[in-house]
């Protein structure tokens, strides 16, 4: 889309944020650029993906330590504009860490690393993450995660189902997290944080299109 | 300015399920220790700190709250030895 421009952010330790410019530069012809976490200057980037891997180590609980980067810093005016983030699995985690959505990603039940495709149910249509979506409203996407099992209290499980802001749930649970929650919205539903990875399912050559879905999200205004 | 020796505990809270403390629990049993009915794993912070003894308190309770522990779903205590 001519004149939008996803920034990706780059922590040490980040290893997908690669994987989310090949999907949104060769399959949808969207222009990215990378955004070091050191920079604070997000004027020229209309949405933001916070990008799966470790970044710094997993140190400490994973997602802890990026959080007092400047970039994040400066995420919440950018949130405050209304303008879209999208949080993939480590991203997920920083953006529970920083307190943009509520609740946090523990280690799964099982203790696993889980690598797989999982069927998903898209519970909310806030925000618009999942638009063009047929009406089954089921879609696949791959997880690979060690700490993705969501976690939150009884009050705040209330406050997510009463407002709409479960975005996924898994079909069968692979992690244990509460009440099978595989992403979650913040109220606005201008913030979308999930443990699957879209940027892995753009393309049937590698086993899916259902990704594509989140990706065009991002330059929705 | 005063010297310190910090040492923080951080622990799962209760209502957060520790699969890896169940884990350790098992092998336990399977070296011949019976009869443990809980474990949970927790993390231990040393810190090393120069403060003023009226600030130290306030210093130690920021540092837990905003970063070594996650009060979504840890909880932490701490001792302060000055030295």
């Amino acid at each position: 889309m001519a004149g939008f421009t996803v920034g990706i952010v780059v922590f040490p330790g980040s290893n997908c944020d690669r994987d989310v410019s090949w999907a949104l530069e060769g399959c949808l012809d969207i222009k990215t650029k990378f955004l070091w976490h050191e920079s604070s200057d997000l004027n020229d980037v209309d949405s933001i993906v916070l990008p799966g891997g470790f970044s710094y180590g997993d140190y400490l609980r994973c997602g802890a330590i990026a959080r007092f980067s400047p970039l994040i810093n400066s995420l919440h005016d950018f949130v405050k504009s209304g303008r879209r983030v999208l949080g993939i699995c480590n991203g997920f985690q920083i953006l529970t860490e920083s307190g943009f959505l509520p609740g946090a990603l523990v280690a799964n039940k099982n203790l696993n690393f889980i690598c797989d495709d999982v069927d998903l149910n898209v519970i909310t249509s806030k925000g618009g993450w999942f638009q063009k979506l047929n009406d089954t409203q089921n879609i696949k996407l791959p997880i690979a995660h060690g700490e993705g099992r969501y976690h939150c209290d009884q009050d705040t499980l209330k406050k997510l189902t009463d407002n709409d802001l479960i975005a996924l749930k898994y079909k069968t649970n692979p992690n244990g997290s509460t009440s099978d929650i595989a992403g979650i919205t913040n109220e606005k539903g201008n913030v979308l944080g999930l443990m699957p990875h879209p940027e892995r399912a753009c393309d049937e050559s590698i086993g899916g299109i259902d990704g594509l879905y989140t990706l065009r999200s991002l330059i929705t205004q | 300015m005063d010297q310190f020796e910090v040492k923080v505990f951080i622990r799962l809270r209760p209502s957060v399920l520790d699969p890896a403390g169940e884990a350790i629990k098992s092998a336990s049993s399977k070296l011949g220790v019976a009869g443990i009915k809980s474990l949970r794993i927790g993390k231990m912070i040393e810190v090393k700190i120069e403060s003023k003894e009226e600030d130290i308190k306030e210093k130690i309770e920021l540092l837990c709250d905003r970063l070594f522990a996650n009060t979504v779903i840890e909880d932490y205590e701490y001792s302060i030895n000055k030295l």
